[in-house]
């Protein structure tokens, strides 16, 4: 039973904007990290795909930049309850990448330049739902922001949308990464409010 | 795994605000006991929801600027947003005997331990303070002989938070060595013009980097992208900085 708040009315969202629970809206772009944002320049730039004992994919910007890429419009909701409508981004798609890789891994733990990880079961990044985005609003994505390039899963919490990626480790078995550890939800779908794991 | 995550909620909780005051012109804290409150760890932040008569709701979160104690009770300090949702009723419609609801302790990262004992750098952009203020309230009442500084960047004289407190606790043995950085109008006596934060204010106002402090910088995110770049610039290792931002728009202080 609620505590009804005396003399607190709030504002409502738009009736035809519909945000997932405990939302609210934003049109400025907050920024959530756990450290500094590193700087990474393009020459030492790569992203790989392995299996946790063997590379069995990699590209260096350049033949990154050479795959074909997708202009992505799509709402993102970050866990500390700001939602953003009608984002546009471009990247590459996460299905491009993996291409005519066979595993029967089930899970991937997303890496990134600064020692940031989240973990993903495979099948929420296949069939156009993830991306590795470089572009954001038509500009280059600044490093705050995840520059060169960020994964993009966006119907999950923007925690999962590693910034700085570098790469994905397919793995047997789910295990939390960075956040996930610090009490985060193991997998933070926003229209379950999957905020936090257990507190 | 997610079709078998069993999804627990976080305990809402019934606060009672049981004092408040003006920290500046547009800041309130608010001290609450909480029923049943577990305890924190300086750093960490409380979710805070409000109700309307007909069932809408809004929740944010604020950082803890109290202590960790054993008696329930916790201060929460409010900066007033001019179009914020929250804010404006909190720091100014919320009065001493009001209920609300809450939840938390939440954040695992952002956090000081009392059995830390390396140096630690706080670094402030204005109502970043909160939590960092957690810290340095912790590290007192704990008799903690971790080695701290504070270097506090605030726009003007008039928007320092916690200032009587933070002049005691640098005046003691044993104290906390406080860097004040005014972005738009100093006072009288200020040795350095107003800006921005800069390398030479990094290179006094903060412990040396053979020190490897561990240092936690709270505050707007250009702020934090400034002061964080400016700490790796002057040696920091970037792997012992841990940083809270907020935007614009984010009430979370």
């Amino acid at each position: 039973m609620a505590i009804i708040s005396r003399g607190f009315s709030g504002r409502r969202s738009a009736a035809d904007v519909k945000l997932p629970p405990g939302q609210y809206l934003t049109t400025d772009f907050p920024v959530l990290s756990a450290g500094p944002t590193p700087h990474i320049s393009l020459d030492r730039w790569e992203f790989t795909i392995d299996d946790g004992s063997n590379v069995l994919k990699r590209w260096d910007w350049k033949s990154f930049r050479e795959l074909p890429t997708e202009t992505i419009t799509v709402d993102i909701h970050c866990v500390t309850r700001w939602s953003k409508l009608g984002t546009s981004w471009e990247g590459v798609s996460l299905d491009v990448l993996l291409g005519d890789l066979k595993t029967d891994l089930p899970y991937a733990m997303f890496r990134s330049y600064g020692d940031y990880t989240t973990n993903l079961p495979l099948k929420d990044v296949i069939n156009k739902q993830a991306w590795i985005a470089f572009k954001y609003n038509g500009a280059d994505l600044e490093p705050e922001h995840g520059g060169p390039a960020r994964l993009l899963v966006p119907h999950l919490y923007l925690w999962k949308s590693a910034k700085w990626v570098k790469g994905m480790t397919l793995m047997p078995h789910d295990k939390p990464g960075f956040w996930e550890n610090l009490g985060y939800h193991i997998y933070g779908d926003p229209w379950k409010e999957q905020r936090y794991s257990n507190e | 795994m997610e079709g078998t995550a069993v999804l627990e909620r976080v305990t809402w909780r019934v606060a009672k605000v049981v004092a408040v005051h003006d920290e500046t012109a547009t800041a309130r804290t608010l001290a609450l006991t909480v029923r049943d409150w577990p305890g924190q760890i300086a750093g960490q932040h409380v979710d805070v929801r409000l109700t309307a008569p007909d069932g809408y709701s809004a929740v944010r979160s604020y950082s803890i600027a109290s202590a960790p104690n054993s008696d329930g009770r916790i201060e929460i300090t409010v900066e007033r947003l001019p179009n914020g949702e929250v804010s404006p009723y909190l720091t100014k419609e919320l009065m001493v005997g009001d209920d609300l609801e809450l939840r938390g302790p939440i954040g695992g990262w952002f956090v000081w331990r009392r059995d830390q004992t390396e140096p630690v750098q706080l670094v402030a952009g204005g109502s970043g303070i909160v939590p960092l203020m957690a810290m340095i309230r912790a590290r007192d009442s704990a008799g903690s002989f971790a080695p701290f500084r504070l270097l506090y960047s605030v726009r003007e004289p008039g928007a320092v938070f916690y200032r009587d407190e933070l002049q005691a606790l640098s005046d003691q043995n044993n104290s906390v060595i406080v860097t004040y950085a005014y972005t738009r109008a100093t006072p009288k006596d200020s040795p350095r013009p107003p800006g921005r934060i800069d390398a030479a204010l990094i290179a006094t106002g903060t412990w040396p980097s053979n020190l490897a402090p561990t240092s936690y910088v709270c505050g707007p995110t250009s702020f934090v992208e400034r002061a964080t770049d400016l700490l790796i610039a002057a040696g920091q290792d970037r792997e012992r900085i841990r940083t809270e931002r907020f935007g614009a728009t984010g009430e979370r202080k």
